[in-house]
């Protein structure tokens, strides 16, 4: 970001950061929503019944856990990394953080095929649609996500960022985040508990 | 034609105004084109809407054919209604799904589609950045997304009646089981309103950035104008509010259409057999999504109004508002307040006496504030040098309609006087009254106050005045039998109320609320008239028509593209009129001492 740019805004933080805050602030009711509608017929309906867990594949979304986190991590160094202006670093992570991103999808798309092929399908009963629902949407964020990786990374490889000027990778970063964040969620609420 | 104009403006500012027609006027990223737009737009939807009303209070006025009916001898609007709808009003009487089909969609087109971008998208579009004086919105890209998506959600909406069984018939509140059930009109609701959310979700995301971070030099959160405060508090709430009803919406959708049974109770029997559905779902469970948008959203109609209101009283008594602070204080406790509030809405669904007394605990809490907030704007009138022009008049009837439809509310809020008026008119009668006489009236009366700073020319005051007894007279002649009607017991949403022997004795009252919104679409047209006359042969407004204070009024009526010569710099609060000594009556925010 660049400081004259700053020195513009009122509350000294920039219109885009502001922006992509308010909108992480509307994810959250959007899922919360979902998360409590889960829990509320979870605790409240006598028909949820959840599935053994050994169908759950619990290894796998461990995994699964473990390759969002570090693509995390990975968006972190980028982001160190266009703060000190190293183009090609910064791009190696990106990249980085696409790949653990794909690595999710794919699982995750076994994962979907494996469970339906159990029974465990969005119409089979209650926890199978909040489990596609709940895991549906979070994917469509992780492809979005993706989406904007490839944008900052394409930006960021034709020189648009600089140590001064990168709101947009800051931005993209707390997406992202907040993507990691909700599986961190969904992860116990849908497999362990 | 334009592209002289356009270059000019780019000259003068420096912005790049676009060229052509169509990037200047259609696809334009100007907060002021996006404003007129959303006004233009959201004004057509009203009067849809305002016909559908008028087609059900034509049925309610006589709901079933008399002794003497003749089908041979239909009459002048019978005829017509049976030319125009065959199927739905045979010889000009309703079908019963036809009038559930208007009920359902002139309650989501009125709120949905005009009274919320109207307040917030039109005017706060066009005003706020004025206001505060940016050159335009933070993300003016986004801003021009927000309208188009808007437009294509409300196509979807209205696109419904083509859908086979017709539009949604389930009422705006599409309670579950009964929007699972229903034919296809209902899935284009739930996709419209998934469009509808998005835009208004942009819109309140570049409201809040612009609000907090674009605000011209000198100009604190404590100077800011009553209207932007009451903006960035709406923002707020459709932020928050929304994606809920989002995430409500999205698992109805899936229990249309992918046969998820979030809704639906275990083993429900529909059509006399059990719905093939695993169930275990709660139908409670769509109530509690729905209202906890729905209760914001009564705010997200009342505080935009609010603002309106705040800005014409200050202007026009030529004196600083009463309690300024306490008035904003007031606005961000409703807004807090808003989100606590929502299961006053389902005292009927059988919930427990203690989660209904917490319930009627907020309920009676979130009256004070909107108490105080109407008492500041009510001693705001005291020892003013009132001037009684078309916008103060909207303005002064929004007090005590607005009183009207908040004290009739608390009854409702009551859980056990509830469980009587819950299913009557007195619901109807309540609620139109925040929103009809209401925002409405503020509403128009704000059309009146900015349209010379829209279009560079002032309204006509003496159309404007007869707009004024033609809508606030009428309004009260429909709304206020329906509030005797409801303590009568009449029931609401019945098609033919004459069909219940108990609705019988109040029946009456329906002629009259019929011929009163017949009146009430007559006096709309001197509006209409004036508004399209005025862009031509209006009296031309100058920067600063009514003699105002805030920074809205320092720049050229209409602005042009980039707002201000220069930017403006603030150095005293909104509302400094009558200050002793100096030499005019008003003190603009941005004139030097």
């Amino acid at each position: 970001m660049s400081s004259a740019a700053i020195a513009e805004t009122n509350t000294g933080i920039s219109n885009a950061k502001l922006g992509i805050w308010s909108f992480l602030s509307s994810e959250i009711m959007l899922f919360g929503g979902l998360i409590s509608a889960y829990i509320i017929l979870r605790s409240g309906s006598a028909h949820m019944v959840m599935p053994p867990r050994s169908m759950m594949g619990i290894p796998l979304a461990t995994f699964n856990t473990f390759a969002l986190i570090t693509s995390s991590v990975t968006m972190v160094l980028a982001l160190a990394a266009i703060q000190e202006g190293n183009i090609p670093r910064f791009k190696r992570w990106i990249l980085c953080t696409i790949g653990g991103g794909l690595i999710f999808l794919c699982v995750k798309a076994y994962e979907y095929q494996h469970k339906w092929a159990e029974g465990i399908t969005i119409s089979s009963n209650l926890f199978g649609s909040f489990y596609y629902t709940l895991t549906g949407l979070h994917v469509i964020h992780v492809i979005g996500g993706l989406i904007l990786m490839t944008y900052i990374l394409v930006a960021g490889s034709r020189g648009h960022f600089t140590p001064d000027s990168h709101d947009r990778v800051e931005c993209a970063g707390l997406y992202w985040h907040f993507v990691d964040l909700v599986w961190v969620i969904l992860f116990p609420i849908l497999y362990l508990l | 034609m334009t592209d002289a104009h356009g270059h000019a403006g780019a000259h003068a500012h420096g912005h790049g105004e676009p060229q052509g027609f169509i990037w200047k006027y259609v696809f334009s990223v100007d907060h002021k084109v996006i404003g007129i737009q959303y006004l233009i737009t959201s004004f057509l939807f009203l009067l849809v809407g305002f016909a559908m009303m008028l087609l059900m209070r034509w049925q309610l006025a006589i709901p079933t054919p008399g002794d003497d009916f003749d089908p041979e001898k239909l009459g002048m609007m019978r005829g017509l209604l049976n030319w125009l709808f065959p199927e739905s009003m045979p010889f000009g009487f309703m079908d019963p799904v036809f009038y559930n089909q208007l009920g359902a969609m002139h309650g989501t087109i009125m709120i949905f589609l005009g009274i919320v971008p109207l307040g917030v998208a039109a005017f706060g579009n066009f005003v706020m950045p004025l206001q505060i004086g940016a050159p335009d919105m933070a993300f003016p890209r986004l801003n021009m997304m927000s309208y188009w998506i808007y437009l294509v959600g409300g196509i979807v909406l209205l696109s419904s009646f083509l859908a086979p069984g017709g539009a949604p018939q389930s009422g705006w509140t599409s309670y579950a089981p009964l929007s699972i059930v229903a034919p296809p009109g209902q899935t284009f609701w739930l996709v419209g309103m998934l469009i509808v959310i998005t835009s208004s979700l942009f819109g309140a995301i570049n409201f809040i950035v612009t609000t907090l971070n674009m605000r011209a030099k000198g100009l604190t959160l404590g100077r800011l104008p009553v209207f932007c405060w009451a903006q960035l508090v709406t923002a707020v709430l459709l932020l928050l509010a929304f994606p809920v009803l989002e995430a409500g919406a999205i698992l109805q959708l899936l229990d249309r259409v992918a046969d998820t049974s979030f809704y639906i109770p275990k083993d429900m029997i529909y059509g006399a057999t059990v719905f093939p559905r695993a169930g275990g779902g709660s139908p409670i469970l769509w109530q509690h999504l729905f209202w906890f948008l729905a209760h914001p959203e009564v705010y997200v109609l009342l505080l935009p109004a609010m603002g309106i209101v705040a800005e014409i009283i200050a202007t026009n008594t030529r004196k600083p508002l009463f309690g300024y602070k306490e008035m904003v204080g007031s606005l961000i406790v409703i807004g807090v307040l808003s989100f606590v509030v929502w299961a006053h809405h389902m005292f009927l669904s059988g919930m427990r006496t203690s989660l209904a007394t917490l319930f009627v605990t907020t309920t009676m809490t979130i009256s004070i504030p909107s108490v105080a907030v109407l008492t500041c704007l009510l001693l705001s009138l005291r020892g003013g040098m009132i001037r009684f022009n078309t916008p103060m008049l909207f303005a002064l009837a929004f007090l005590p309609m607005f009183g009207i439809g908040g004290l009739t509310g608390l009854p409702l809020g009551f859980a056990p006087t509830d469980l009587h008026l819950h299913d009557t008119y007195y619901v109807i009668g309540h609620f139109h009254y925040v929103v009809a006489p209401g925002s409405l009236v503020a509403l128009l009366g704000g059309t009146y106050y900015w349209y010379p700073k829209m279009f560079g020319r002032l309204m006509n005051e003496r159309l404007g005045k007869i707009h004024f007894w033609m809508t606030v007279i009428p309004m009260n002649f429909v709304f206020f039998p329906m509030l005797i009607q409801g303590m009568f017991g009449m029931q609401r949403r019945l098609a033919t109320p004459t069909e219940q022997w108990h609705n019988l004795p109040v029946q009456g009252w329906s002629m009259m609320i019929g011929i009163a919104a017949a009146v009430l679409f007559v006096g709309q047209l001197p509006f209409l008239w004036n508004f399209f006359w005025s862009l031509k042969h209006g009296e031309i407004a100058g920067e600063n028509p009514w003699n105002a204070t805030t920074l809205e009024w320092a720049c050229p009526s209409p602005p042009p593209h980039g707002n201000f010569a220069k930017e403006p710099e603030v150095f005293r609060g909104p509302y400094e009129y009558s200050v002793p000594g100096h030499k005019t009556d008003y003190w603009p925010q941005d004139e030097a001492a």
